[in-house]
């Protein structure tokens, strides 16, 4: 009996032993580009990078490894980048604001800068959303009633300091109105809590807005022009309000992987952004595409630096 | 009809097999204590989008429901619940299976889990648009009160040690405090450490609770560690039917009591399971009986958990808010099918609404003889594996299972850590359940009140906010029974004890 069990465990370890030297012989063979989301699967980096997949694939020749990493509102796997292999087959899902706004408010164990991005893909933009039977017709009628009775008006949003938090004070101060941001767990629960008029509205993102369909009315969206799928919902800009803003997502190496491979890389996610059918897909869902390469990253990250740190100090973030 | 059509698309050779093929895979999955059914969710998710998307939702929903199901196997056999959602399965299952009975108890789940699943699923067919309705009544303040009536039943789950129940779930509170404040963004007993930063997650508290103290126990004890003596599993499938029969009232408030919690985003499975035992304990002619093995604690338990997967697609597909985190991950999953989530689900792509749903009331009727099998096979094996052999494994599952959640090394020595207290306080009386209800309800009610607070002062309105709305008073009258129902039968039986003395005076 003691014999048997002792063959059973040996065949068992020597099957596992065969398992992994297969693993290694074929990883040794084919590199694939392994890409990490810092959030669990199903949330919106994952199904950027879940549509990019296909043609990632086909552009590169290798296959692609979705990996997720979640944690601490991405910041786990942030933290975690630069300890990966810097050879040009890893790369890591970022998002701005968040990766400027977490170091700024305390010590998550990364800084801005030590994440070297090679590029940005895409923009889902903010908007002020509201139920499709709201009183609220437009954008303006909203601003009137907050500068009526200034404080009653609840706008939802997804965290506290987060980007929904941060664009809900800036309008505030560019419409010089004052509404209250009511913070909650997710994207998902705030649109709830404005579905079920337990707030006025919602400081939320187009892509939320677009899936509630004739549900909701979007006011205003955040970006420099309309919304090529949605023509009839102003920006805020007409509307005499300067506001841009959302969450960018694109895509981050670590530290020491060589400079042909960051510009290999941002060329790779470059043709990605031209498949069309990438690009349905991702305007259907209310993402909008934009093309950040590698080296044009350096200044369009410092105007958006500028620009967080303002509303960081606006919201009281930091002193 | 339409749905005629739908049901002959989902009930085509492909998606039968792939529905059969996903119970098969979530009930072993959900069985393994560690792995939960959002991760049995979350594992197969990649592999469904090359899939059409009705199959892809098919064979999801069909894990989902299995994995659920499977947590009763860990919670009758080994006292872990496979899955949060498992854990008032414990209470009974695990003594039901101490005494022999684990082989009905593992039928009993599995004929109410069917039932449940079968409920929520067919509310969700027909009642979807409306009950999504309902479940956006629930605002800040409603879900403040859920916790508070979640927390109350922790004194009436813990009857008699009431005290340490209420210390086990304030440990839970105040653990579920550690971390960056979700609403408010303040930073909270991290010990200025990276590591806490995120938070002690529900699931690798809850493997640690749970199974280490298992582990413990089992390799510093001598005996076996279930001892049933010549006695070959069987499935007990008649003894179980009348058992299930005698308790048709518990099985149907128990699903229904399911399909709402589950359908309200943020409350999710576990709470469900808890609200529909206690209230399976109170009405029961025989409270005291329950947390000693009586079947109908396993009954309230399952049929509620199983009830919350077609509950909780209610908003999930109506609304696209999902309703569970399982759901979360299947929404995710929709959106790269391009499928249209939310309101145009069912109307412009309703034939995949229907066939999926239709799906999943297959796929859980496939769990009727899936899970006897599987069943009877775990319960076989659980007895036949020697513990050296038991314990290895089970030590190996929950390392997996907590790093899994997030690929992350923290997230097990958090379980690893919080299991170690909890084998001490395990030692002194305090039992692991209380503590996870304590973790799980603490941001819900820390977020509701909060949210609360802010919206009733910014309408001027706080009393009104807490005090005025018809659903939380109805929500604040049923904690209240909950709190006082216990004092208040002891009272009246000792009333009718003296008056009937009296009269034979």
């Amino acid at each position: 009996m003691i014999t048997d069990r002792c063959t059973q465990i040996r065949r068992i370890a020597a099957g596992l032993g065969l398992a992994a030297g297969m693993a290694f012989a074929s990883s040794a063979l084919a590199q694939p580009l392994t890409y990490v989301i810092a959030f669990p699967a199903g949330g919106e980096s994952d199904v950027t990078a879940r549509i990019q997949e296909p043609a990632l694939k086909a552009a590169s020749g290798k296959d692609v490894v979705v990996q997720y990493k979640a944690g601490a509102g991405g910041a786990t796997a942030w933290a975690s980048l630069n300890k990966m292999p810097a050879d040009g087959s890893t790369v890591m899902g970022t998002n701005l604001p968040h990766i400027f706004l977490q170091p700024m408010e305390k010590d998550v164990g990364y800084k801005t800068d030590d994440l070297v991005n090679v590029y940005i893909f895409q923009l889902t933009p903010d908007a002020i959303v509201v139920p499709a039977d709201s009183p609220y017709k437009s954008l303006q009628d909203l601003i009137d009633a907050a500068k009526k009775a200034p404080g009653t008006i609840t706008l939802a949003g997804s965290g506290t300091n987060s980007g929904p938090h941060l664009s809900a004070v800036t309008f505030n101060k560019l419409a010089g109105v004052k509404t209250t941001y009511i913070p909650f767990s997710g994207t998902a629960t705030s649109v709830a809590a404005m579905l079920g008029k337990q707030v006025n509205g919602a400081m939320t993102f187009t892509t939320a807005a677009i899936q509630q369909g004739d549900k909701v009315r979007m006011l205003a969206v955040a970006l420099d022009k309309r919304l090529d799928s949605h023509p009839n919902v102003p920006t805020f800009k007409e509307l005499g309000i300067d506001m841009t803003s959302g969450v960018f997502r694109g895509v981050a190496v670590p530290k020491g992987t060589p400079d042909a491979e960051r510009k290999k890389l941002s060329d790779l996610f470059g043709k990605v952004n031209q498949d069309p059918a990438f690009r349905k897909k991702m305007t259907e869902a209310g993402f909008v595409i934009v093309d950040v390469p590698y080296d044009k990253m350096a200044p369009f990250l410092a105007a958006k630096s500028k620009e967080y740190e303002a509303a960081a100090r606006e919201v009281g973030m930091i002193k | 009809m339409d749905l005629l059509a739908y049901a002959l698309a989902a009930l085509s050779v492909g998606n039968l097999a792939l529905a059969l093929i996903g119970v098969i895979a979530g009930t072993v999955i959900g069985a393994m204590p560690g792995l939960t059914a959002t991760m049995a969710v979350a594992v197969l998710v990649p592999f469904t989008f090359t899939m059409e998307p009705a199959p892809a939702l098919i064979l999801l929903g069909a894990i989902y429901t299995g994995a659920i199901y499977g947590g009763a196997y860990s919670a009758v056999l080994l006292n872990t619940p496979g899955t949060p959602s498992a854990i008032a399965t414990t209470f009974d299952g695990y003594p039901m299976a101490k005494r022999g009975d684990g082989d009905l108890a593992i039928t009993l789940a599995c004929l109410a889990s069917v039932f449940g699943g079968l409920v929520g699923a067919i509310c969700l067919l027909l009642l979807a648009p409306p009950l999504a309705e309902v479940a956006l009544a629930f605002g800040p303040v409603e879900y403040f009160w859920l916790a508070i009536l979640g927390l109350t039943l922790v004194a009436a789950l813990s009857e008699g040690d009431a005290w340490k129940g209420i210390v086990g779930a304030c440990v839970g509170l105040l653990l579920s405090m550690i971390g960056s404040a979700i609403v408010g963004g303040d930073i909270r007993y991290t010990l200025d450490t990276q590591f806490l930063l995120g938070g002690i997650g529900v699931v690798p508290a809850l493997i640690g609770l749970f199974c280490i103290p298992v582990l413990i126990d089992l390799v510093t004890s001598r005996e076996e560690h279930l001892q049933i003596e010549g006695k070959v599993a069987g499935f007990r499938l008649g003894e179980a039917m009348r058992i299930a029969l005698r308790n048709k009232v518990n099985l149907v408030r128990s699903s229904g009591i399911g399909t709402l919690i589950g359908m309200l985003p943020g409350a999710g499975g576990s709470i469900a399971a808890l609200v529909a035992y206690s209230e399976a304990r109170r009405s029961a002619k025989d409270p005291d009986s329950f947390g000693k093995g009586n079947p109908a604690g396993v009954i309230a338990s399952e049929s509620s958990n199983n009830a919350t997967v077609g509950g909780g697609f209610i908003p999930t597909l109506v609304l696209g808010i999902p309703g569970t985190p399982a759901d979360a991950v299947v929404l995710g999953a929709l959106l790269v099918q391009g499928i249209k989530i939310g309101p145009a689900l069912f109307t412009e792509q309703s034939s995949i609404a229907y066939t999926f749903i239709i799906g999943l009331i297959v796929a859980t009727v496939l769990m009727l003889p899936v899970g006897l099998v599987l069943g009877r096979y775990a319960y076989g094996s659980i007895i036949a594996v020697p513990k050296a052999l038991l314990v290895p494994a089970i030590a190996f599952l929950t390392i997996i299972g907590s790093y899994a959640i997030q690929n992350n090394v923290d997230d097990v020595i958090v379980m690893f850590g919080i299991g170690v207290i909890g084998w001490v306080l395990n030692c002194y009386g305090f039992s692991p359940a209380p503590i996870v209800l304590g973790l799980i309800l603490g941001p819900l009610a820390e977020q509701g009140f909060v949210q609360a607070w802010m919206i009733g002062s910014a309408t001027d309105n706080l009393l009104g906010m807490y005090f005025g709305r018809p659903i939380s008073l109805a929500i604040i009258a049923v904690a209240t029974l909950t709190l006082l129902y216990p004092t208040l039968s002891r009272r009246y039986q000792e009333r009718k004890a003296r008056r009937a003395a009296a009269r034979t005076h």
